[in-house]
């Protein structure tokens, strides 16, 4: 029994693989048909190709784009005949194909929350409202939010937010009502390169470090796999990723840790405060005399 | 933060500022007023200064009776504020608050009709004692809800926000008890004032210098305004509490005055110095970065894989196997 659950399902999650991401928010745009998600139009930001900006209430799926000017093949001292070598893993293994004969590469990656194995915001929920499912997936409840806040603040990665002219928290899914009815989330489904990876954790954990072995191999000396094992300032996560560059070029923390982790200090001060304010009353009151 | 060389995405937060409103910061002063006040009462009742008494329980009472109104303005549907009692979690200090709350105000309600009116005789026998038990961890538990977020500048600080607000709470609930009770019998509320903001005062500095660099919000923008405020009116209110309050009421109320409005712009800065601390990317990237390398930390990022023989022409199912459910 985890969690609570008589019948719990295996864990289920997202491997998002961003060397094979394209940026065509398909992703995007399925999960807010699916979803009925209010538009978040912001305008015009000129950042490469990003109009959503951020992660929120309103959107749950984004797609960043980076632009570098970085010479993929060479790094490392290799020789012309080496990188050609490599350069020919590379095409095999679908990584530069957007290397373009500037040195200019676009990494494009599809964020998402990360439905983390020690959830801070499940933690501070006051009223229960966020929830652990059969799937251990974090899941909102609509009908028992009551707009606290709390969650925003705690989440590690930013991805809550309360949404205007609603007052409730919203947030990814993972499209609980499609698992109920054995479908894939429709982001998972929408994406056309299989960017977006679907399945169960274990599995898609394997998946993810045969992947980043080829990477690797292939000469992608920067590939990395995020949140990919337990062994992270979350326990783990549902969501995880592969990355060609530093989890804060995609706008993600580098070492994200549940606040919870550090709970018995937080109540140890509160109490200790709250003793060394009861002194403070008595020494006021009994102790000046007459 | 100058040392700290950090990337980040267009400049754009990782976390999301809290969507708190002024009711909050305005909730943590009438909060830890009416806790503190709530123990000042009791034991002043215990030395035979009823005078002071009556009022501090009046100032305990409006403390904790305007608190629950300012909570539920800032929820998002304020018609689900009994919502916060569908359950009690330890993981969560705003439901140990919310509970804290709803046992502690009608409490001191009780004990503050008895003072008043000598209405409930026997109850208040139980009930001003737990009113000013009670009290204490009202005063001190909004560190904790604040500490245990991701915001840096609240979270670095988890071990010295809370007494920081204890002295807060003691320099609101003298202030406002000896601005509101004669001079001859003010006494233990100008010292409770005066020790609150010297103790509110030491330990806003001891947690800044704790933070180091995750500080700096602290001196800039509306945190470092309302932090600039806050010191020169605890400073200026203590001091003439403390020096002609205890002879002159006009003082008393001029000095509490002041006193009480500066507790009340220390917490509106370190409410705002949450949100300027969590809308700039160094301040969250920056530490992270600063941990895995001092070898702290391995981080959420791995790049050699844990497969260590995959050769090439082993087929991996990279692209069909994602599809278990589909």
């Amino acid at each position: 029994m985890r969690h609570g659950y008589d019948d719990p399902k295996p864990r289920v999650g997202f491997f998002t693989d961003t060397s094979v991401c394209i940026g065509c928010k398909a992703c995007e745009v399925a999960c807010k048909e699916w979803n009925q998600i209010p538009d978040s139009n912001q305008g015009f930001t000129g950042h490469s190709y990003d109009n959503t900006i951020d992660l929120g209430a309103n959107t749950w799926r984004h797609v960043a784009f980076i632009e570098q000017q970085v010479p993929v093949d060479v790094d490392g001292g290799a020789s012309l005949v080496e990188a050609a070598e490599r350069g020919g893993l590379v095409d095999s293994s679908g990584v530069a194909t957007y290397q373009e004969g500037d040195g200019i590469r676009w990494l494009m990656s599809s964020d998402v929350c990360k439905h983390c194995t020690e959830a801070a915001c499940l933690e501070v929920c006051p009223t229960g409202a966020l929830f652990r499912t059969e799937f251990d997936t974090v899941v909102v409840q609509a009908d028992v939010c009551n707009g606290c806040g709390y969650c925003v603040p705690a989440c590690p990665f930013g991805v809550l937010d309360r949404r205007e002219g609603d007052g409730r928290v919203w947030k990814c899914t993972l499209c609980y009502d499609r698992l109920k009815d054995d479908k894939e989330p429709a982001c998972a489904q929408a994406c056309p390169t299989d960017s977006i990876q679907f399945g169960e954790l274990d599995d898609l954990r394997e998946r993810a470090e045969a992947r980043l072995l080829q990477l690797q191999e292939a000469g992608q000396s920067e590939a990395r796999l995020y949140l990919g094992d337990d062994e992270d300032g979350v326990g783990g996560a549902g969501a995880f990723f592969l990355l060609l560059d530093e989890p804060e070029v995609y706008g993600l923390p580098p070492d994200p840790v549940d606040p919870r982790r550090r709970l018995g200090t937080v109540w140890a001060a509160a109490a200790a405060a709250a003793v060394v304010l009861g002194a403070g009353l008595a020494a006021a009151v009994l102790g000046g005399g007459e | 933060m100058s040392s700290v060389d950090s990337r980040s995405y267009y400049g754009q937060p990782v976390l999301k500022e809290p969507v708190w409103t002024p009711e909050i910061p305005v909730y943590f002063f009438t909060g830890g007023l009416g806790g503190a006040s709530a123990g000042l009462a009791f034991l002043s009742e215990l030395r035979g200064n009823d005078q002071l008494a009556r009022r501090a329980w009046a100032a305990s009472f409006a403390g904790l009776a305007v608190s629950p109104p300012l909570l539920i303005s800032d929820l998002g549907v304020p018609r689900r504020f009994l919502n916060m009692l569908r359950m009690f979690k330890v993981t969560s200090p705003m439901s140990v608050g919310s509970w804290l709350l709803t046992a502690a105000a009608p409490v001191t309600g009780v004990a503050a009709a008895n003072a008043w009116a000598g209405l409930f005789p026997r109850l208040s026998r139980v009930a001003r004692p737990a009113a000013a038990l009670l009290g204490l961890p009202v005063s001190t538990y909004t560190a904790a809800l604040i500490t245990n977020t991701s915001i840096p500048v609240w979270h670095e600080a988890r071990g010295r926000l809370a007494f920081v607000s204890a002295g807060g709470a003691a320099a609101s609930a003298g202030a406002v008890v000896a601005a509101a009770t004669p001079t001859d019998a003010a006494g233990p509320a100008r010292r409770l004032a005066v020790g609150g903001a010297a103790a509110e005062l030491i330990g806003l500095r001891v947690m800044k210098r704790g933070l180091g660099e995750l500080a700096e919000p602290y001196h800039e923008g509306k945190a470092g305004r309302y932090s600039k405020l806050g010191l020169a009116l605890t400073t200026a209110g203590a001091g003439v509490l403390g020096g002609a309050g205890g002879r002159s009421r006009l003082a008393a109320v001029a000095g509490g005055t002041m006193l009480a409005a500066g507790a009340l712009a220390e917490r509106f800065s370190i409410f705002r110095a949450g949100f300027q601390s969590a809308a700039d990317p160094r301040y969250v990237v920056g530490p992270q970065r600063a941990r895995i390398e001092r070898g702290e930390t391995r981080g959420a990022a791995r790049q050699s894989a844990k497969l260590q023989d995959v050769s090439a022409e082993t087929p991996v199912d990279l692209q069909g196997g994602g599809r278990t459910r589909g």
